[in-house]
């Protein structure tokens, strides 16, 4: 697989990203606007709508807060050059930096300089994953400081189960109140280890928010902590109002006998990510975003 | 709900119709300002050293712009705001001094602000979060820049805006803060949630 083409997937990934919220997102504000009865509520869900079409007709990033960049990789194992993707996804991030722009948010922690291009140590951060066959499928999720800020992983008591982990989830709403530019979408992870949970629950974030877990018992606790979380009133922005949250995906790992590690990651409102495939002989389908270049 | 549409210079008395939950629409001349800046203009202020803009009825901006300079004129490309409460320190001397009348952010202020807010006459108003398209459109001119040395995120913007808003009035000028409002009844509402769930308050 040549790397010019990952480089040029992938700064497209970052460009529809950006911009482009996925339609899932889109559907869920707009039904929330309908819905929502606090007037002061509407009319947070009413700019946000205009915004998002202003940063479509304007082609320019739907928030000032481009994120941090983060991929996720699954490679086919028979694909070949998978060595010098990293690079490519690096180079992808310092053109898509200067070009659409994003805002510089890459800064050493000890120095506090800002790399001014986005990249730096770990960042881009790049999951891996190996499956088989000879296609390479590249997510991108630009992560906003906001909703990063107030994710949270906690060790719960065992004995408690399932019940301390509703209690987790409503707390870490209730605690996040305004700042995470609700309404969000939250990822929950139980189970691993602190680093498992909170790295499933960030990664659940990529679902669509119209894809349940396929585990029906699952789904049914996603669809409990929803409306348990909108009835906290926090609302749009935090000003009041029925839509705090628009979707809770969960997702697991077995845990140690002694250990229920929990983690809740926030997105906010503006759910940025774009995913493509590319296929072995280079053609390219962009999966999230099919309506725009 | 009412809606206003205020013009800079805005007056005490203008700012004292408003109550919390209405909206607001500012026209003229309004200022960035974060953490730094809120500093600087503080420090200048007890030197008695004049800033580099009279800030008297004006509206003071929590953002850190996305800017860039095309054919040396200053664009803002997007200004959505960011969380105020870090300038919670800051905000009651800020508002005491300047006579600022607005106070335009993100995710609420504290007691402090909101008593300056009630004594000196201004307000909070609310501009969605991640709204930098919206802002930035309502930016119709980059009148000019003070402080860059301390970086384009904090330096002091000078934006002529036209109908920037809809600003929700979060704070007012009699006591009130929808954002305290919201808090204590979060509280409540947990109570309820916790026993929906079969959960035992703590």
């Amino acid at each position: 697989m040549e790397t010019k083409v990952v480089e040029e997937v992938a700064f497209n990934l970052l460009k529809q990203a950006v911009i482009y919220l996925p339609e899932d997102v889109k559907k869920a504000l707009k039904r929330a606007y309908n819905e929502e009865t606090s007037e002061t509520g509407k009319t947070q869900l009413k700019a946000i709508l205009d915004n998002i079409e202003l940063a479509e007709k304007y082609k320019a990033p739907v928030c000032q807060d481009t994120g941090t960049i983060i991929f996720y990789a699954k490679a086919g194992a028979d694909v070949k050059n998978l060595d010098k993707v990293e690079q490519a996804l690096i180079n992808a991030t310092k053109r898509a930096t200067k070009e659409i722009p994003l805002r510089p948010n890459s800064v050493d922690p000890f120095t506090q300089k800002n790399s001014g291009d986005n990249t730096g140590r770990y960042i881009p951060f790049i999951h891996w994953e190996i499956v088989p066959g000879n296609t390479l499928e590249l997510t991108v999720m630009t992560k906003g400081g906001g909703s990063e800020n107030v994710c949270v992983t906690g060790m719960l008591v065992p004995g408690e189960g399932v019940k301390g982990l509703k209690k987790f989830v409503v707390d870490a709403v209730v605690k996040a109140g305004a700042q995470p530019c609700p309404p969000n979408i939250l990822g929950v992870a139980v189970g691993g280890g602190t680093d498992i949970a909170i790295t499933l629950a960030k990664k659940t974030l990529l679902r669509p928010l119209d894809a349940h877990n396929p585990n029906p018992e699952i789904a049914k606790l996603e669809e409990e902590i929803l409306e348990a979380v909108n009835m906290t009133g926090i609302g749009p922005m935090g000003l009041g109002g029925k839509t705090t949250v628009l979707g809770v995906h969960i997702d697991y790992a077995f845990r140690h006998p002694a250990s229920f590690p929990a983690a809740v990651a926030f997105n906010c409102w503006a759910a940025r990510r774009a995913s493509a495939r590319i296929s072995s002989d280079e053609k390219v389908e962009y999966l999230t975003h099919k309506n725009v270049r | 709900m009412a809606v206003y549409h205020l013009k800079t210079p805005i007056s005490e008395e203008e700012i004292r119709k408003l109550k919390v939950n209405d909206v607001v629409y500012v026209t003229g001349t309004i200022v960035t300002a974060r953490d730094q800046a809120h500093r600087r203009a503080l420090e200048y202020f007890k030197e008695g050293k004049k800033l580099p803009i009279n800030l008297e009825g004006l509206a003071v901006f929590h953002c850190g712009p996305v800017v860039s300079k095309e054919e040396n004129k200053w664009v803002a490309i997007a200004a959505g705001p960011t969380t105020s409460t870090r300038m919670d320190i800051f905000e009651d001397e800020f508002i005491k001094n300047f006579k600022v009348r607005v106070v335009i952010g993100k995710g609420g202020m504290g007691r402090k602000t909101t008593d300056a807010m009630a004594k000196y006459g201004a307000i909070y108003g609310a501009f969605t979060g991640g709204a930098a398209i919206l802002a930035a459109k309502a930016i119709k001119n980059v009148k000019g820049v003070e402080w860059l040395d301390l970086g384009t995120p904090e330096a002091l913007w000078i934006f002529e805006v036209e109908d920037f808003g809809p600003l929700a009035v979060a704070i007012d000028a009699h006591g009130n803060n929808l954002f305290t409002d919201v808090q204590k009844k979060v509280e409540e509402n947990k109570q309820k949630i916790y026993r929906k769930l079969g959960l035992s308050s703590s």
